[in-house]
């Protein structure tokens, strides 16, 4: 190559060396998570001052129960989201799989395992339903999982009578426990499924492919990524976790209850977590560590304020604009990561 | 160069009312440099895409190394050994240069990805074709355009490609970086193992690294020549002859 300024983009010179520093920051900011545990860890300093009650065992139970539903929830909205969709029906999948689980155990005279199955194979099956309207009939997804929240809701009232129940018998005990009634099971099934989904996000093909799916759709069909496969599946995993988060919450609050959430309070704190843990709406980039930290962000809020004698409606005004703060500095971060130079 | 790596025979394509392609008839011999012209909407790039698999052909015969073939996706062509670089280069900005070189082809030590090895032979396969990056674990969206589209033309050759597609490959590139992937063609030409058609609308690169060139007018190859029994002058001419015409035709109709 005679030409030394070609021969320079081949040996991809592209401008000074960076320095010490810079090389430091350019790694703690590629680091998407990072912004987020220093907010964590701020708040919970700052609750911890401001009330000596914060970091005792039990106010850190409940924190650990406000932050798992929200996190397990957060693990399928960070997928859809990576792979350029949204899901609205997650909340109400949530609030349906206890009542199936009610259904199948107490008037089918099924065992509860199988119950369970049912419960959260049916969750799968919106999930289908909602993957392949998007991909197949192109619809966009806020459109299509907006008409399966209302329609779920629907089945959900009509067979329910809108009454709460208790949860079956058989089901109390060991199951109930271990699902969601123990101090630490919720977030200890938080813990496990953002590890699994965070392998599966950043280490495997299906990772690679949700991102590319997101990322660039066009590219990613062209070079042979069946999107519609990788959409689907993810619409899948998120109703499921929807329907799994539904069931430990029945089982920790003892009853099952229609009107849990309103249905869609679990899904907007859930979306609401993916953002401030630095997931992008456009696709193509997320964390799913970041969004469990997120949730443990607004549970840390929620549990705070009520400790230091904060009304429950100011929480609303501090979660929007935790959620505009943390848009805004995503979008600048990310500006400054594209700066960061290679 | 002998036999032909690939023949297009017959070919058309409509997309509801309109007809993209009508009756094209192409063919590429092993280690050849095919360069195809056409105006805008002349079917350069649906021509590509039924080559590669993407659309399907409503008539016509596509026959690689002699054998007519029913290519029913991208990944079947690929099996076949035809690859595309996209216009858009198919490059996903948010994975690194080696993630999007293994892209639907990656490492896997079941059930994860094989990260290291996939960094590791990016890094000779790069380095074998000339394209030195500082680092492959860096985000593509940080590249340049040169260094994305040497990427993309270096993750289609590492897949074995032996007809490779090329459109647009030095649309909106500088000077700098169009000499760096004319290098690459240049090199992939010398080694004669891979076939190459490249859609360009600059005619002067055009000539300077394709063998031959087909002009595709009103979904037609019109014009068969040698790069060397041609010029700039006259493959100017004839686009913009065609250009002539088919604005007095819609003036007058």
């Amino acid at each position: 190559m005679a030409d030394p300024a070609v021969a320079e983009v081949r040996a991809g010179r592209r401008g000074p060396a960076l320095t010490a520093g810079r090389r430091v920051l350019d790694g703690f900011l590629r680091r998407r998570e990072a912004s987020v545990l220093l907010v964590a860890l701020g708040l919970m300093i700052y609750f911890r001052w401001a009330s000596p009650v914060f970091l005792t065992r039990n106010n850190l139970v409940n924190i650990a129960q406000a932050t798992a539903p929200v996190a397990i929830v957060a693990v399928g909205i960070v997928l859809l989201l990576v792979s350029g969709e949204i899901d609205l029906s997650v909340g109400i999948v949530a609030a349906l799989a206890p009542f199936l689980l009610h259904f199948a155990i107490d008037f089918y005279g099924q065992p509860v395992l199988v119950g369970l199955l049912l419960a959260l194979l049916i969750s799968a099956g919106i999930g289908l339903v909602n993957g392949l309207i998007v991909t197949k009939l192109k619809v966009p997804s806020f459109v299509t999982t907006l008409g399966t929240f209302f329609a779920v809701q629907g089945i959900l009232l009509i067979t329910s009578h809108a009454y709460p129940v208790p949860i079956p018998e058989p089901a109390k005990g060991t199951w109930q426990t271990w699902l969601g009634a123990g101090p630490w099971a919720s977030i200890t099934w938080a813990i496990v499924i953002v590890a699994i989904f965070h392998v599966i996000l950043t280490r495997t093909r299906w990772g690679l492919h949700t991102i590319s799916v997101g990322g660039n759709p066009v590219g990613a069909t062209e070079a042979g990524i069946r999107a519609s496969r990788i959409k689907i599946g993810n619409f899948m995993v998120t109703s499921t976790l929807g329907g799994l988060v539904g069931i430990m919450e029945a089982f920790r609050i003892n009853t099952i209850d229609p009107n849990i959430g309103g249905g869609t309070t679990l899904t907007f704190y859930a979306i609401s977590a993916a953002v401030i843990g630095g997931t992008a709406l456009a696709g193509g980039s997320g964390t799913i560590v970041g969004a469990f930290l997120g949730a443990l962000v607004l549970a840390e809020l929620q549990n705070g304020f009520n400790l230091i004698g904060y009304s429950a409606n100011t929480i609303y005004l501090i979660l929007g604009l935790a959620i505009l703060v943390s848009m805004i500095a995503n979008q600048y971060l990310s500006r400054l990561r594209r700066a960061g130079g290679t | 160069m002998t036999g032909d790596a690939l023949r297009v025979v017959g070919v058309a394509k409509r997309f509801g009312a309109l007809t993209a392609l009508r009756d094209v008839n192409l063919h590429v011999a092993k280690g050849e440099v095919l360069g195809l012209i056409g105006d805008n909407g002349a079917g350069k790039s649906t021509l590509m895409k039924i080559i590669c698999g993407f659309h399907r052909p409503d008539a016509g015969q596509i026959v690689v190394d002699g054998t007519e073939v029913v290519l029913r996706s991208v990944d079947h062509a690929r099996s076949l050994g035809i690859d595309t670089v996209y216009q858009d280069l198919a490059l996903v900005n948010e994975l690194s240069v080696y993630h999007n070189m293994f892209l639907n082809r990656e490492l896997v030590r079941w059930p994860l990805l094989n990260n290291r090895a996939m960094r590791r032979r990016a890094e000779e396969h790069l380095r074998d074709m000339g394209v030195n990056l500082p680092d492959v674990t860096v985000e593509v969206a940080k590249l340049s355009g040169g260094q994305r589209q040497a990427i993309a033309v270096a993750r289609s050759v590492y897949s074995d490609a032996r007809i490779l597609l090329l459109d647009e490959p030095l649309a909106a590139m500088g000077a700098k970086e169009g000499t760096l992937i004319l290098d690459l063609i240049r090199d992939l030409k010398e080694r004669g193992e891979v076939s190459i058609i490249i859609i360009a609308h600059n005619y002067a690169q055009v000539l300077d690294v394709c063998d031959r060139v087909n002009l595709l007018q009103h979904g037609e190859i019109t014009f068969d020549k040698r790069a060397t029994d041609t010029s700039l002058e006259e493959l100017t001419e004839l686009v913009v002859a065609e250009y002539r015409t088919s604005r007095n035709r819609r003036r007058h109709a």
